[in-house]
């Protein structure tokens, strides 16, 4: 590709991100009333999307080899309890970062 | 707009370790695979897209093929059109900043918004372009360090990056914690799976997305019939 080829083809990557981004604000612009399926959606929905988040980030752990998303699953397994505990994200969020990064780098 | 951003700033802190590091990770693989110091820098700027960035490296270093990669990029991305019908409501109503807003609405900064609970006195549309402009920050910020210190990573970074998804655990925690009926969330986990064992990692996202709305359009007949029936 040359240098051109490459901007047009960022461009066009941008134009389809942007697509995908702006795609139900322009079918249901502020003028008009979305159906009700679509309200109901957008109440329901967030939960949803968070679980299937969690899963999209957890896409590429292999259980059948080795270390068998141990290191995966403990990091989860203290983020929850840590959150019940304090409620408190960002402590839940760096304790199981931490806890990660040390099983991965020093146990498994 | 000044308080706005005093309560947005900490709340972005998790998406900046994440983002510093995942951007810096792009940076570092996009010089290395010989991407321009400009092309590289256009991407994070104009695309923001964490996944479809490093897919786009890929991209760049095969023949020109511009239809190929709108196709890839809609089906990466397709999973933007469900934070659209989230924040709809919240999000039409803005004025000038919703461009800006729309256009980087990434996983990160969906999940972080949707679990907001702005206090009433404060301009929620401020605090949305906020974390939505800090964050990219962040990631453009990431790009470039990744970009000048290739050459001197020295600490041991392996493992950083499930920064990302303690932030997603931890959101789906709270919201599990903070709501009484989970039906939502799990059918989200559960058609996530059942379409990853079936479809495999690189197509289970739009089946996923598919059997989600499918879901809830019973639900919402289910609902419906109720209503008439009473």
């Amino acid at each position: 590709m040359t240098h051109k080829q490459m901007l047009l083809t960022v461009f066009v990557i941008m134009l389809g991100t942007m697509f995908t981004r702006f795609l139900v604000f322009f079918i249901f612009p502020p003028s008009k009333e979305p159906p009700q399926f679509v309200n109901y959606l957008g109440k329901v929905l967030p939960a949803a999307a968070i679980g299937l988040l969690v899963i999209y980030a957890l896409k590429e752990v292999k259980l059948t080899k080795a270390p068998f998303a141990i290191p995966e699953f403990l990091a989860i397994l203290v983020i929850v309890l840590i959150h019940k505990w304090r409620r408190n994200s960002l402590l839940s969020i760096a304790t199981g970062t931490i806890v990660y990064m040390v099983l991965i780098q020093g146990v498994f | 707009m000044k308080e706005a951003l005093k309560y947005s700033f900490p709340k972005t802190v998790p998406i900046m370790a994440g983002y510093l590091f995942l951007g810096a990770s792009f940076g570092v693989l996009a010089v290395s695979q010989g991407l321009s110091l400009m092309v590289t820098i256009l991407m994070s700027l104009l695309i923001y897209a964490g996944s479809m960035q490093f897919a786009t490296i890929n991209v760049l270093q095969a023949n020109f093929h511009p239809i190929g990669a709108l196709l890839l990029t809609l089906m990466v991305n397709a999973r933007h059109i469900f934070y659209g019908i989230t924040l709809l409501k919240p999000y039409s109503q803005m004025d000038w900043k919703k461009y800006y807003t729309i256009f980087g609405l990434t996983d990160e900064t969906f999940s972080l918004v949707v679990s907001l609970d702005v206090p009433k006195s404060m301009d929620k549309n401020w605090v949305y372009f906020f974390v939505t402009g800090l964050n990219q920050l962040y990631w453009v910020a990431g790009t470039m360090l990744g970009i000048l210190l290739s050459h001197f990573l020295s600490f041991n970074t392996e493992g950083i990056e499930f920064v990302l998804t303690a932030l997603f655990v931890t959101i789906f925690v709270e919201q599990w914690l903070s709501t009484e009926d989970h039906t939502s969330a799990l059918t989200g986990i559960v058609a996530a799976i059942i379409s990853l064992v079936l479809f495999g990692s690189d197509h289970f996202l739009i089946p996923a997305m598919l059997g989600i709305i499918v879901f809830f359009l019973f639900q919402y007949r289910k609902i419906g019939d109720q209503v008439y029936d009473a």
